[in-house]
């Protein structure tokens, strides 16, 4: 019998940070204390605490270790396993400091105390390569109940009664598009597929749940098919996610092997098969008609709307297209009931949303709260606050088609209308953290020059607006802007939003438009002080020195690489030798003078 | 798959190797597994509980866990049980064939074999 489980995330965050290495070492170690007999290493997905990898958890305890490497293992095998003493130096420790206490379960911590999981429900809990595992968690269930017990619309009626609204971004009710596409099945070749193109800077969720919980998708778009009368699935994966698309073939050929894909699927006549695409990484590619345009082995450009993917869809047939975040929540809804789901969550908002916590936060990693939860429970207290006691002054969600949350709004519950009424959008649900030190102009144009790069070009508003609307920011952050510019850009980012073909030039100047609202002090400082008051935006930044600081050492000299610093004559009371001064024609302000100064003599404004 | 027959024989199966990630199980035996505890032939007693849990086929609804000292170690091998609801059950000087009366009238009969228990190997 196994009496303990060593689990090992092999997630992308920690398989970078060496988890395989440590996973081998366990195995390795397990063996030779002869302990392989009761003990079991297992390979999961991701805990959600990248910041923190390569993670390891130890069960019956729960005992989180966190940033274990090779050489601690022997240690954590021979006095936990063995001895049965927690190895205290590298449990996890709440990274807010002033906590002195470890914390031996991962339950208790503060980063997953208030959070609840459930479409991340069995990632960092079952192997996702063992289908034996999933079933042991009740997977394929819901399947199992919906085509035995289950009518086609009375498992649409379940997920209308949910609320479920689709996590990928618009966040449309998931049971209405089943509903759309439902007519007159079986005369009609339907599909359904799923968006599995990730492409938010920063945003991984659905990588997560593709490599941490694969079959929870299958078993949930097998529940659509029948729901909707289909008989065949793609899922749509970015081909920069080798180990979920990976772990997703391998759980679709087991699933095949066991029969739950395939032909009379449980005895019922029920036929449903899967396969993958793969995205070549254009972020257009995540927009619904883009997307089928690729699978259909076209160029990835989206196409007019109406007509919508539930009348014509994947091969100009009725297709139900969801998110992997939303499928993953299907199978728990059908099994547990519409009543049990939308009981979380707000009036509008029901169940939990999945955040990537990023930026300029302490936890940066998954995290999953019901909705309605406040931006500030989730920097605060799961997010562990800012480093360095830095003061919060923005977050940015949906990525490059969302916009920026001020501090003054930190209170707003979180969820799809309260974002759209300041502003921004849930989108897949990147949340950035930013502190004082971000200059929001900047924000914008990074997200800008995001969306101006990843354009299809196939309409004008998109392709030549937000190339305008960059070189207006440009030009700002130059140092050269005027005030009429911000009510030009004002102008424009509504031309593009109101004429854009598809969804990404239809959000593409949210950003710009959100801290144009809410930092538009910046903007002005920038266009009439000349000033970047965050002391990002290298063009208007002054480096200077101190003569009565410069101690003359000369170090700064040597390591500008513009030559723009040169002996001064003057020479400081008390000390030796002439002081610095720096050519602001010359400098390029790469910083290297300040940084290197060991006396506080440069400064930049 | 060709029923739910299946499925569900599947998920009996597993189910018992993944309980222990669960923690829904619903007794805790907990050995005392510190150098004392190691000294004193606390491996044996694990290994008798692991087996014999496994044997009586309550894994579903049986951990067995291991910890530190506890403090009381000219009594060791010490292994205690948890179950909700009722006071925690401490048996001390421990060894492989106690353990089998302990999971027959203990976990399995739900009568504690009292003279095994701290507090009767203290007074006597």
């Amino acid at each position: 019998m196994i009496r303990a489980h060593v689990l090992c995330c092999g997630g992308t965050g920690c398989t970078s940070s060496g988890s395989l290495k440590i996973q081998e070492a366990f195995v390795r170690e397990i063996e030779k204390q002869g302990l392989a007999e009761e003990v079991k290493v297992v390979q999961t997905g991701c805990f959600g605490l990248c910041a923190l990898g390569p993670v390891v958890i130890l069960y019956p305890d729960g005992t989180f270790y966190s940033r274990v490497e090779e050489k601690d293992v022997a240690e954590i095998v021979s006095e936990h396993l063995l001895k049965g003493r927690p190895v205290e130096r590298l449990v996890y420790n709440e990274a807010s400091e002033g906590s002195e206490e470890t914390h031996a379960s991962l339950n208790d911590t503060t980063f997953y105390k208030s959070q609840h999981r459930l479409a991340l429900r069995n990632c960092g809990v079952i192997n996702p390569e063992n289908i034996e595992e999933y079933i042991a968690m009740d997977g394929y269930a819901a399947l199992g109940k919906v085509l035995t017990e289950m009518t086609p619309d009375e498992v649409i009626q379940t997920i209308l009664d949910s609320g479920l609204r689709g996590r990928g971004g618009g966040g449309f009710p998931t049971g209405l598009k089943w509903k759309f596409a439902s007519g007159n099945r079986g005369n009609v070749k339907k599909y359904v597929a799923c968006n599995a193109d990730e492409g938010d800077p920063g945003a991984f969720m659905d990588r997560s749940i593709l490599e941490g919980d694969p079959h929870a998708l299958i078993e949930a778009m097998a529940i659509a098919a029948y729901a909707i009368g289909a008989d065949e699935g793609y899922v749509y994966v970015r081909a920069e996610y080798p180990i979920a698309v990976n772990r997703l073939q391998i759980a679709i050929d087991q699933a095949k092997e066991y029969g739950l894909l395939g032909n009379d699927i449980f005895g019922t006549g029920f036929n449903f098969d899967l396969s993958i695409r793969l995205g070549a990484g254009a972020f257009v590619c995540g927009e619904e008609t883009a997307l089928m345009t690729s699978i259909e082995g076209n160029r990835g450009e989206p196409r007019p709307r109406p007509p919508f993917p539930a009348v014509k869809g994947l091969f100009g047939q009725p297709t139900v297209l969801n998110n992997v975040e939303t499928y993953a929540n299907i199978p728990q809804i059908i099994l547990k009931g519409a009543d049990w789901f939308n009981q979380i969550g707000t009036e509008k908002s029901k169940g939990t949303k999945v955040f990537a916590l990023g930026g300029k936060i302490n936890n940066t990693g998954l995290v999953e709260v019901p909705m309605g939860t406040t931006l500030r429970h989730i920097i605060e207290e799961i997010g562990g606050g800012i480093p360095n006691g830095k003061k919060f002054k923005a977050a940015q969600t949906g990525g490059p088609s969302g916009g920026c949350i001020p501090a003054h709004l930190i209170d707003t519950p979180i969820d799809y209308d309260n974002l759209m009424a300041i502003g921004s959008m849930m989108g897949s649900g990147g949340l950035i953290v930013m502190d004082e030190d971000t200059c929001m102009v900047d924000i914008a144009r990074f997200f800008l020059d995001f969306t101006v790069d990843e354009s299809c070009g196939k309409c004008t508003p998109c392709r030549v607006g937000t190339k305008r609307l960059l070189e207006l920011l440009d030009k700002i952050i130059a140092g050269n802007g005027e005030l009429e510019d911000l009510d030009r850009m004002e102008e424009l980012c509504n031309y593009i939003k109101s004429a854009s073909l598809c969804g990404l030039g239809q959000t593409a100047p949210n950003p710009v438009l959100s801290t144009l609202k809410y930092f538009r002090d910046e903007y002005v400082a920038h266009i009439v002080d000349k000033k970047c008051p965050a002391g990002v935006c290298k063009s208007l930044l002054q480096f200077k020195i101190d003569a009565d600081k410069c101690i003359g050492c000369g170090k700064c000299a040597k390591q500008c690489p513009a030559d723009a610093i040169t002996r001064t004559d003057y020479i400081a009371p008390g000390h030796k030798l002439a002081s610095f001064t720096i050519d602001t024609t010359k400098c390029v302000k790469c910083g290297a003078c300040m940084s290197g100064c060991k006396f506080g003599a440069i400064s930049k404004s | 798959m060709k029923s739910l027959a299946e499925l569900a024989a599947i998920r009996e199966k597993m189910k018992d190797k993944v309980v222990l990630r669960e923690g829904t199980s619903d007794t805790r035996i907990v050995v005392g597994m510190a150098t004392c505890g190691i000294a004193a032939g606390a491996r044996p007693v694990l290994s008798a509980f692991v087996e014999g849990i496994n044997n009586e086929g309550l894994a579903s609804s049986v951990t067995v866990s291991q910890t530190g000292c506890i403090g009381i170690c000219q009594y060791e091998p010490v292994v205690e049980v948890f179950q909700p609801g009722k006071e925690k059950v401490t048996y001390v000087k421990m060894t492989a064939e106690k353990v089998e009366k302990v999971i027959a009238e203990h976990i399995k009969g739900g009568k504690v074999v009292e003279e095994y228990t701290y507090n009767y190997t203290v007074k006597a």
